[in-house]
């Protein structure tokens, strides 16, 4: 039988296969390729880059929730500069799509960085991380309102000519009509979602588990919510949709592309098994067989509500 | 570093909710080292969801020791494993402690469940230097000595040893030891590793501590495990991959 055609197009981005592997759970790739063959993947998106390098938040920075996480890294990160001289070398022996992550704390700095990065071959595409719940400025605060997003994703779009996915923060009424101003203002592709703002507290100090009080939750307790918020965007913004939010298995994939991914990003699964990547893409091949299915990407949208 | 599902040869109870869990490991066996760890996923549902980090215990021929308590809900499920049950480890993992060098003894100090890496320290280390451990602890059942060699001990209520705690019980007797080329090993609680950091600045002693620290994935890419260092102020270092095991005066505990 004729091996099913897995790749899928995300605007003008063409991947190998819709599984990507989402910032912060891929590092720089290095530990990573210690497990897997990067080339096999779709695409890593880089842990989230800001323009000079950020220490993050102090201990205790995880704590584990009913079937998932909450994490306060605060965007450690080593900065544009360290980023080009000693991760895109490492990062540039593989030949897979490099999406790069950028967070930053003012518009100035998104510009900036995004101006820096644009000369670097390596980089194939721009995720802009207007969502992120752990540091104090910016992050959050431009998520949740939508004319920051918008002015966010036209200051980066003029100084690149690479295609910039915005981020979604889940933490708002609509998320639609953060997509829908993402595509007004030329964005290529949305991200959805990040983590959602969560806390937990030790019953014995009635303190917060997490230096930062709260913390992003993230992993398979957030999945149902994920895939309400990709239809949401799916049935009223038409711009392409990389599905994120507690993906486990191949089985959660397909579930995020009938809801309207055309891509999805692996997260917290790659912290409890580095080779998911690799599993699940020969499950989504084996599925599309049996199904009949000839191209992977007529499964985004194909949901019958 | 790699995943393995290997099976249980057994769970053995030491004392009150202390466990010995005995796996049939080859691959593990022949390569890791004491102070190096083991990520270890108790289930395959996502309810506890992520793995949970513990030291190698002992290492004898192709089976590896972990010695773990019943805390919550993943250290339940492992305490009620039975022979021949998959167990799903990812390690080795981190670095370990540094055996060899320029000294005669090596002083084990250890608090409460601290003693499980030292088993196979004792082994590696065989006969080529002395040992002397100090093991401390709240009470009499919180003492482990399980494999533990020339032993010393103190608890806080004073209902077995030495009244006081496990570094005071080392500072009583520093003096003494110092006589030799001694290192000091230690692995316990953050509080009992203050002090005793306090100590080895005082008494200009060379010490590695294994530190304890919640982390995600145990290999450097979630970065949870942060432990702030003293030669690089703006910047941490990992609990996984940096360590477990560190020279105690390079990090702020």
């Amino acid at each position: 039988m004729k091996k099913a055609d897995l790749s899928v197009q995300v605007g003008k981005l063409k991947f190998r296969n819709p599984v990507l592997l989402a910032s912060g759970t891929v590092g720089y790739g290095n530990e990573m390729s210690e497990f897997i063959d990067l080339n096999s993947i779709g695409g890593i998106v880089t842990k989230s880059l800001s323009l000079k390098p950020r220490k993050g938040n102090p201990p205790q920075r995880i704590v584990e929730t009913p079937a998932g996480m909450l994490n306060a890294i605060g965007l450690q990160n080593v900065g544009v500069e360290e980023f080009i001289k000693e991760k895109i070398p490492f990062l540039k022996k593989f030949n897979v799509p490099l999406i790069c992550n950028i967070a930053a704390s003012t518009y100035e700095e998104y510009v900036e960085c995004t101006k820096i990065l644009t000369r670097e071959d390596a980089i194939t595409a721009f995720e802009i991380n207007v969502s992120c719940p752990n540091v104090k400025e910016g992050g959050l605060q431009f998520g949740n309102d939508v004319k920051a997003v918008g002015k966010i994703t036209a200051g980066v779009k003029a100084v690149t000519n690479k295609p910039i996915i915005i981020k979604l923060s889940p933490n708002v009424s609509y998320i639609s009509h953060f997509a829908k101003v993402v595509k007004e203002e030329g964005g290529d592709a949305v991200s959805a979602i990040n983590t959602l703002v969560g806390t937990a507290f030790n019953i014995i100090t009635r303190k917060p588990k997490i230096h930062n009080v709260n913390g992003g939750l993230s992993g398979p307790a957030i999945k149902p919510i994920a895939l309400a918020k990709v239809l949401e965007i799916k049935q009223s913004v038409d711009i392409p949709i990389i599905g994120i939010g507690g993906i486990m298995n191949w089985q959660d994939v397909i579930e995020f592309m009938i809801a309207g991914s055309s891509a999805i990003q692996l997260g917290t699964v790659n912290f409890i098994d580095p080779y998911a990547a690799v599993t699940i893409i020969k499950g989504l091949e084996d599925f599309c067989m049996k199904q009949g299915i000839e191209k992977i990407s007529e499964l985004t949208g194909s949901y019958i509500i | 570093m790699f995943i393995t599902k290997a099976p249980v040869e057994k769970v053995i109870e030491l004392k009150n909710h202390i466990f010995i869990l005995k796996i049939f490991a080859p691959e593990i066996a022949s390569i890791i080292k004491p102070g190096e760890f083991l990520n270890v996923k108790v289930c395959d549902s996502n309810f506890p969801l992520l793995r949970r980090p513990f030291s190698v215990c002992d290492v004898e021929g192709d089976f590896i020791f972990l010695m773990f308590n019943i805390f919550g809900e993943g250290t339940k499920i492992l305490a009620n494993k039975h022979k021949g049950d998959l167990i799903d480890l990812l390690g080795p993992l981190g670095k370990g402690f540094n055996i060899e060098g320029d000294y005669d003894t090596a002083i084990l100090v250890a608090g409460g469940l601290g003693v499980a890496p030292f088993p196979y320290f004792i082994r590696k280390i065989g006969n080529s230097k002395k040992i002397h451990s100090f093991i401390g602890g709240k009470t009499d059942k919180d003492i482990i000595t399980y494999r533990m060699k020339n032993i010393t001990i103190s608890t806080d209520d004073g209902s077995l040893g030495i009244k006081g705690n496990v570094v005071e019980l080392l500072e009583q007797n520093i003096e003494k030891l110092k006589s030799e080329r001694i290192k000091i090993f230690a692995c316990g609680p953050n509080a009992m590793l203050r002090k005793l950091r306090e100590l080895c600045i005082r008494h200009n002693l060379n010490c590695e501590a294994s530190i304890e620290c919640a982390m995600a994935c145990g290999f450097g890419i979630c970065q949870g495990c942060p432990i702030e260092s003293v030669n690089y102020p703006d910047k941490y270092l990992l609990v996984c991959k940096n360590g477990p095991v560190f020279n105690i005066r390079d990090v702020v505990i």
